[in-house]
């Protein structure tokens, strides 16, 4: 038995849209290194859309499959799905998180949140 | 698979599955029993404890077993405790580094009313004597000092404060779970009243360790039932296990200074190997420490996804990060030495065990260099250091 799902580790070691944009027009950044985890989003909407979705990760192997599995179900999306994403959805399409792990999702949702209002504070200017 | 996490569990010797299974298979009776084969039973627990006793520089009669280093920790400081109150004297001194069975043994001690004072340490891990000399009081009843650390594998200077204790008549114990059967312990000449002690940290088996006990101090029952133990430790006699523990204990003794010298030298090639990656740093003191012991921050990484990369390349280590420990606070040993919260998520400890290779020691430098460049690489902390958003710490 291993400390995480099959899902959680394959988003771990290899981890999806993980680097960061350029011309990302949303950036979100949550948590703190004091409790060994921050999360950066970066997202490029165009047209309402996701097009483009990177992220970059401090943390523990649930943290870094969290981001890596949020921005698979983000991307590609319109921005009004994007809005709805929960940490919920996050662990469950992970096969789950252990119990103490899923503030790592919470992070997740946080940072999407954060990137997408940070886009709507420029846009909106 | 590379272990390197001997100061969690060591693997059992051959010596000590040798005579674990030697006993359960002939000497099973039970060493209450008056019958030759319960009397066979007691003649290899003395025995047992015969060669524990040689091991430390103690007498026979000094020792007790217990279930291991936890439960010895536990009635050490209990019964040191009891003998303080009743002499009205409720102040206990021991460091901000202790292994937990010790800090929550005191927790609970500071609950009941005792008064718990902890010595800071040097940031490199250390405890002066002075510093335990200028802060024993009148009604100090206990000093607690651990001999070696389990993370940092820093080495007091043990023989310093029990002199200082003895002198001050005031009781000392020491967690020695982590330096039996590693480093060189004689609890005469360390002047020590109480020591602790764990088999599966020197290749015996889990669930057993041994409480020395200077002749003549009281020790108070954690468990009570029959008069096992000289009535300080009812339950029947693990009798394999103890005489496992003994065999391990011994071999561990008559090798340890070949052992050591390699320990040593392997522990300082992955020291220079690990030392060259940037903004790392080294915890403890590089000169008093354990011989397998070494333990590194890395900065701008978090120690559990460190921990299971080396696990996917066949390394076993330790971290101690919060996420290792199932709380938001990293380790409390490297938050005394000063390492702030970012840096000490970021740590690896190896502790490495007498069979390593330089050619597996050469593999971890390699492969621990690639997984920090690898985490860093998408790490905003890293990006922010990187891009001179804020200062390195290491």
């Amino acid at each position: 038995m291993a400390l995480y799902s099959e899902k959680v580790m394959d988003h771990f070691r290899n981890p999806r849209n993980v680097g960061f944009l350029e011309d990302a027009n949303g950036v979100g950044e949550v948590g703190n290194a004091k409790c060994g985890d921050i999360m950066k989003m970066y997202l490029k909407i165009e047209d309402d859309i996701v097009r483009d979705v990177k992220f970059e990760t401090f943390g523990c192997g649930s943290a870094i499959a969290s981001s890596s599995m949020a921005t698979e179900l983000i991307k590609g999306q319109p921005v009004s799905e994007v809005r709805k994403l929960t940490n919920k959805a996050v662990a469950e399409a992970l096969d789950g998180l252990p119990d103490y792990k899923m503030h790592c999702s919470v992070l997740a949702e946080e940072a999407i949140q954060a990137a997408l209002e940070d886009y709507e504070n420029r846009t909106n200017r | 698979m590379i272990y390197a996490d001997n100061a969690a569990t060591t693997r059992m010797s051959k010596t000590a599955k040798k005579a674990l299974t030697e006993m359960m298979d002939g000497v099973w009776g039970n060493p209450s029993s008056l019958y030759v084969h319960g009397q066979k039973a007691r003649e290899a627990l003395e025995e047992a404890r015969e060669k524990i006793a040689a091991a430390i520089g103690a007498e026979p009669r000094e020792i007790i077993f217990t279930s291991g280093g936890s439960e010895a920790d536990n009635q050490a400081i209990r019964s040191a405790a009891e003998i303080g109150k009743q002499k009205g004297k409720t102040h206990i001194l021991s460091s901000t580094i202790e292994h937990h069975a010790v800090l929550h043994t005191l927790e609970r001690l500071q609950k009941e009313g005792f008064e718990v004072e902890l010595l800071p340490v040097s940031e490199k891990g250390m405890i002066r004597p002075e510093q335990v000399a200028e802060a024993i009081r009148e009604d100090t009843c206990l000093v607690t000092v651990m001999y070696a650390n389990n993370e940092i594998g820093t080495i007091q200077p043990i023989a310093e404060i029990g002199n200082i204790c003895r002198e001050k008549q005031v009781l000392f114990h020491t967690d020695a779970v982590q330096a039996i059967g590693h480093i060189p312990v004689n609890v005469r000449e360390d002047q020590v009243d109480l020591l602790s002690a764990s088999a599966h940290k020197f290749h015996g088996p889990k669930g057993i360790g041994f409480l020395y006990a200077r002749k003549g101090v009281r020790l108070t029952s954690l468990i009570e039932g029959g008069a096992q133990e000289r009535g300080k430790r009812a339950g029947t006699e693990n009798v394999p296990a103890a005489a496992a523990m003994a065999a391990a204990l011994e071999e561990a003794v008559a090798r340890m200074p070949e052992t050591a010298a390699r320990l040593t030298a392997v522990r300082d090639r992955l020291i220079r190997g690990l030392g060259q990656i940037p903004h790392a740093a080294l915890n403890g003191d590089a000169e008093r420490r354990l011989p397998g012991n070494v333990n590194f921050c890395f900065e701008g990484i978090e120690g559990e996804s460190l921990l299971l990369l080396l696990d996917d390349r066949g390394i076993c280590a330790s971290s101690g990060s919060a996420c290792t420990s199932g709380s938001l606070d990293p380790s409390h040993v490297l938050l005394a030495i000063g390492r702030v919260h970012d840096v000490a998520h970021g740590s690896l400890r190896l502790s490495i065990g007498e069979d390593i290779t330089d050619a597996e020691a050469d593999q971890i430098i390699r492969d621990v260099k690639e997984v920090v460049a690898y985490l860093r690489g998408f790490s905003p902390i890293w990006r922010d250091l990187m891009a001179g958003k804020k200062p390195f710490i290491l």
